[in-house]
Order: structure tokens, then C-alpha cells, then sequence
């Protein structure tokens, strides 16, 4: 960690104009997922895109081109609706991607906007039939009596391609906006959450699915607060988390009832009455939950902090770590530039030792449970040349004593924010979405997790 | 009263954000919607309490003023004067709460959702096959903002959006948004 970190960067450059500061909104990353194996990644973005990248294997006669990532498939997977009935646009933003574990030689991810989920098939073709009897080499349908005698058709190698079909789409279920989507580790349901329900879902079935969670409230005017994001436990199936407006987590069991408005633990850190302000409400809003790979962890990531709980204590989290805390006497500006509203994620390592969440500036932070240090990096072109050892970065307050390469909190640019970041479930690799750029940043020297 | 004009700043940036989120594309975003509401309304409570904390210090000021007649008017001028200067204050500012207070039915979501109690829709919450079965997605149409009497609460408003427009922005990001939120002040 910090400056042991040997991370070589891979730049993936899926639209930025080089000679303006213009970007193209749609081309703005809105998730980031790898899949079970760390061999797919794939990005969304607003315009509704699915992007997915695929790791060249390792080579040992070209060894800086081992384990780059390389664009696999593109294809468009929502596209803007209008919903008649309220007068609304649904946005094609693509809110998350979560990849289905492999059971055949295709792939699987779940794909949702704001009110559909879709399941996605990526198959690869790299053979094709010929010498067919009743339809010719181009494929009209022959003339019988020119067929004179027989043949088997024979699978002939051609060019790999990258089939991407629509599976599944399992709409008209959310009144609200989709947040999360999660798979469950029975292979069978998955779980889709909006601002105030839970609805359970069987991935063969598109007709219907179980509202598991309702928190609205008889009278719309009574209600204070919403769900912010939900996940399954990755190995107990009835087992599922969320988070909430108020900075609360739920953990409920599937088994107690049909109706889960009823938690069976409730995660809550009583608010310390000192720091309280008028945006107190807003930055504890928790706007992402994982639950650790060993599932025994839960991390939660609010406007300033990152927390990690352990699911055996719900009276506090075991470890809070300071994302930014030198925003805290700025929370009015923040506040006014809306930048008070942004959803940071966050993300475990493999081995559940270190954290990483993103932050402003293009900075991303990791924090190591265990040595207890921490460092901030920045996702830039200028900074990071590909290949070049990334340089830790240090925010210092106004005024105070700047070493060289130091950046004062009112130098940062709040229009550069990684919300989006996924680690790879085993090795030290890391893909940052900054803005409409992603990056990869892989560990050379230690590709062991630690 | 640093905190009270913090408080009506708070307020009227609120709601200037809540009516140019109704313009924004995926529709009235509700947790953001209800976010803006409960600050606003903290806002509200707060820069009530502040103003009733100064009530009651300006009328004890004033009690214990009228016993010191003798005390020579340079000395007891100024205090007066002082204290007699939030009260148009106090006037200005009860326009914007009580402006807050009707809007609230309406920005209690800052959705469209109804807010009628008795819909049998949601009496008894089942679990749904499909969320078209429910009847709360259905648009209903909700009065306008009635009309604020007269010009001068308007002016008052905008006044403070100028305080707003001038103050805010240390930080580097897109520009305030001045001229949406006039247009929408000016449009109720």
C-alpha cells in the first residue's frame, strides 16, 4: 500500500476530445462491473451502452501486453422511453451491470435504466456452417429440383464474433427509480430496488415478480426516508441488505416472512449531536452497501466517510475512514453546486483487507484494514501515464504548509468525480470510471492479494 | 442572526432546487425530492427558533427599557434602533415561511404521487403481480401554487436570491443557475 504500490495504468479512452473540455453526456460511465472470474469487465454509460472489455491472456513472449484489458463488445442496451401515462422521460442511463455466474460458454449480465432490468446473453461464434442443402451460399432457399445429392454441412473457422442478444426484459415492476440490482447466490432470483420497494425476481420469469420490501408510506407526505441501495449475501440466500436515506442498513431474512418490511437487524450509528448542521440528513445518506466477499462485513459509503460493520454488531460500525473529511466546512457550497448530492461507491479487495471508494479531483482513495494506512491516487491523463507508477496525492486545507505536488482543497476541480469503481475479485487490478474515461490500474509487483 | 440568514439561504436555494428538478429528464428524482424538503424544512424550524429567541430578547430589552427613562436618550437610541430593524425583517421573512407552509402539501414528495390518504390502493399492501395492478402511478392533477398577495413578498424572495447569486461559489463547477430560479420565483 501507499507508496509500495507499483500500479501501471491502462488507459481506455471511449470518447473524450482531446483539444476541449467538452464531453459528450452520453458518454459518461454510469457503472463499472467485473465479473466472477475478473476476465469481463463492463461499463454502462448514460446513453444507455453497455461496453464490455475482455483480458488478453497472459503472454510470456510479450510480457507488457499480459493481462490488458481489450474492448470486447459493444452494443445498446436501453434506449429512451417516454411513459405516456405521467408524461416522463425514462432515462437509457444504464444505473447498474451485474454479471451472473458463468455456468456455460456464454455470459450473462443484468443490465437496468430507471424502470427495466434486461438479461443479456454474450456468446462467442467464431465457426460457421457451410455446405447446406436446401439454402444456397447465400442463403435463398434452393430449388429442389436442382438438389441432386447429399451433403453433411460442416463447421468451417471463421473471424471471431462477439454476439450480444436480449435474453430476458423484465419490465413495468418499479413505480420509482432503480438503484440496485443484485443476483442471488442461489443462481435462480435476483433482487431489484427503487426508492421505496424490493421486488424479487426468477430469472426465467418476466411476467411477475415479489414486492419482498414496501416502505412507502400510506400518506406520500409522511414519508422520511428511501432506499438507497440493497444487495444479497453472497453465500446465504435468504439473506439480503438496505441501506437507507437516513443512513440506516436492514439486514433481512426472506425466511421470516413474505413481507421483509420487518428487518432482522437495523444498522445505525447514533448521530453524534455535535456535529450537527443543517446538511446532516443529506451526508449521512448511505449511498452505497457491499457486503464483504466473506460475507461477515458489511461497507457503506456516505457523503464524507466509508464504514465498515461487522454483521454481528449493529450499535456502530467497527471501522469509519475519513474519504474527505476537509469538505466538511464547505458543505454549504457543496450543497448549492449540488456536488452534496453526488453517490459515491465504494468496494472491496478479494481478500476483504482493503477498501477503496472515489472522491473529487479524480482522486480515489484506498484504506487497508489491517495496516491501518491509506492513500489517495488521481485517474487523470496528465498524471498517470500509461505504464508510470501512479504518484500518491495529498489534499491540504487552505493556507496550510504545501509540499510539493500537494493540491489545496479550493484547487479542487468538484467536476471531476469518480463516483464508479470495481476491484477484481482476486487479483490487485481496479477499474476507475472518471467521468466518460476508465481506467485500469493493475499491481505488478504484488499481483498476490495481500 | 448569522444563523437565521444561513437558514433563509438554505431555504430559498431549496426550493430553487426543487422547481428546476421537476424540468430535469427521468422526471422528479424522489430522494433528492425529499432531501431538499427535509432541509428545507430544518431550515424553516431553525430560522423560526432564531427569529423567537430575537423576539424575545427585543421585548425584554424593550421591558427593561421602559423603567430607564432616565437614562439619556443617546444611550437607549441606538439599542432601539437596533432592535426596531429586524422587524421589517421579521415581516419579509414571514412571507417566505409562510410561502414554505403552502407548499408543502406539494413538495411533501416533490412527486406526483397523490397524497390522498384514502386511496384504496394502498390500504392493504400486498404483494403485487405487477406494479400495473396499483393505482398510485395514476397522475393526478394538483392546483397550482395559489397566488402570494401582493408584490412586496415577490420582491423579498428575489432579493434573497440576489443574496444567494452573490454569496454562493467559492467552488469550481457549473454556474449557479440565477437565472432558472428567477424565472421560477416569477412564475408563481
Amino acid at each position: 500500500m501507499g507508496e509500495d504500490t507499483d500500479a501501471t495504468s491502462t488507459l481506455k479512452n471511449l470518447g473524450f476530445l482531446p483539444d476541449h473540455n467538452y464531453v459528450t453526456e452520453a458518454d459518461i460511465i454510469s457503472t463499472v462491473e467485473f465479473n466472477h472470474t475478473g476476465e469481463l469487465l463492463a461499463t454502462g454509460d448514460k446513453g444507455g451502452r453497455v461496453v464490455i472489455f475482455q483480458r488478453e491472456p497472459e503472454s510470456k513472449t510479450e510480457p507488457f501486453s499480459q493481462g490488458e484489458y481489450n474492448v470486447y463488445s459493444t452494443f445498446q442496451s436501453h434506449e429512451p422511453e417516454f411513459d405516456y401515462l405521467k408524461s416522463l422521460e425514462i432515462e437509457e442511463k444504464i444505473n447498474k451491470i451485474r454479471w451472473l455466474p458463468q455456468q456455460n460458454a456464454a455470459h450473462f449480465l443484468l443490465s437496468t435504466n430507471d424502470k427495466t432490468i434486461k438479461l443479456w446473453k454474450v456468446s462467442e461464434r467464431d465457426k460457421c456452417p457451410e455446405g447446406y442443402n436446401l439454402k444456397d451460399e447465400e442463403g435463398h432457399i434452393k430449388d429442389i429440383s436442382t438438389v441432386t445429392s447429399l451433403q453433411v454441412p460442416v463447421l468451417r473457422p471463421t473471424d471471431l464474433m462477439v454476439e450480444v442478444s436480449p435474453r430476458r426484459v423484465f419490465a413495468n415492476a418499479h413505480t420509482y427509480h432503480v438503484n440496485s440490482i443484485s443476483v442471488n447466490s442461489d443462481y435462480e432470483t435476483y433482487m431489484s430496488a427503487d426508492d421505496l420497494r424490493v421486488n424479487l425476481w426468477h430469472l426465467d420469469i418476466t411476467d411477475r415478480s415479489f414486492n419482498i420490501v414496501d416502505i412507502k408510506p400510506a400518506n406520500m407526505e409522511d414519508l422520511t426516508e428511501v432506499i438507497t441501495a440493497a444487495e444479497f449475501h453472497p453465500h446465504h440466500c435468504n439473506l439480503f441488505v438496505y441501506s437507507s436515506s437516513k443512513g440506516t442498513l436492514r439486514l433481512c431474512d426472506m425466511r421470516e416472512a413474505a413481507l421483509c418490511d420487518k428487518h432482522s437487524k437495523l444498522f445505525e450509528e447514533p448521530e453524534d449531536p455535535s456535529a450537527r448542521s443543517f446538511f446532516s440528513e443529506i451526508i449521512s445518506s448511505v449511498s452505497d452497501v457491499k457486503f464483504s466477499h466473506s460475507g461477515r462485513y458489511l461497507l457503506t459509503r456516505d457523503y464524507l466517510t466509508a464504514k465498515v460493520w461487522d454483521l454481528n454488531m449493529e450499535n456502530k460500525p467497527l471501522e469509519t475512514y475519513q474519504v474527505h473529511d476537509y469538505l466538511r466546512s464547505k458543505l454549504c457550497s457543496l450543497y448549492e453546486n449540488d456536488c452534496i448530492f453526488d453517490k459515491f461507491e465504494c468496494a472491496w479487495n478479494g481478500s476483504d483487507s482493503v477498501i477503496m471508494t472515489g472522491a473529487y479531483n479524480n482522486f480515489f482513495r484506498m484504506f487497508d484494514r489491517n495496516t491501518k494506512r491509506d492513500v489517495t491516487l488521481e485517474a487523470s491523463r496528465e498524471s498517470s501515464k500509461p505504464r508510470a507508477v501512479l504518484k500518491p496525492r495529498r489534499v491540504c486545507a487552505a493556507g496550510g504548509k504545501r509540499r510539493k505536488d500537494d493540491i489545496s482543497v479550493d484547487s479542487l476541480d468538484f467536476t471531476k468525480k469518480i463516483l464508479h469503481t470495481a476491484w477484481h475479485p482476486t487479483e490487485n487490478i481496479i477499474a476507475i470510471a472518471a467521468t466518460n474515461n476508465l481506467y485500469i490500474f493493475q499491481d505488478k509487483l504484488n499481483s498476490d492479494m495481500h | 442572526m448569522e444563523v437565521s440568514a444561513e437558514a433563509k439561504r438554505i431555504m430559498v436555494v431549496a426550493l430553487g432546487k426543487l422547481y428546476s428538478s421537476r424540468l430535469q429528464r427521468g422526471g422528479l428524482r424522489l430522494h433528492r425530492s425529499l432531501l431538499l424538503t427535509r432541509v428545507m424544512k430544518s431550515a424553516r424550524d431553525i430560522y423560526h427558533a432564531a427569529l423567537a429567541t430575537t423576539d424575545v430578547a427585543a421585548s425584554e430589552c424593550e421591558r427593561r427599557r421602559t423603567p430607564e427613562t432616565t437614562a439619556g436618550p443617546d444611550g437607549g437610541k441606538p439599542e432601539l434602533e437596533a432592535f426596531r430593524s429586524p422587524a421589517p425583517g421579521t415581516e419579509e421573512v414571514a412571507g417566505a415561511p409562510a410561502e414554505l407552509r403552502r407548499l408543502r402539501p406539494r413538495s411533501g414528495a416533490g412527486n406526483k404521487e397523490n397524497l390522498n390518504p384514502n386511496d384504496p390502493g394502498q390500504q392493504s399492501r400486498k404483494r403485487r403481480a405487477k406494479a400495473a395492478a396499483e393505482p398510485d402511478f395514476l397522475p393526478r392533477k394538483k392546483a397550482k401554487l395559489e397566488q402570494r398577495p401582493g408584490p412586496p413578498q415577490q420582491l423579498v424572495v428575489t432579493s434573497a436570491l440576489m443574496d444567494y447569486v452573490h454569496c454562493g461559489g467559492e467552488l469550481v463547477t457549473h454556474p449557479a443557475p440565477a437565472m432558472p430560479l428567477q424565472r421560477a420565483v416569477a412564475a408563481c
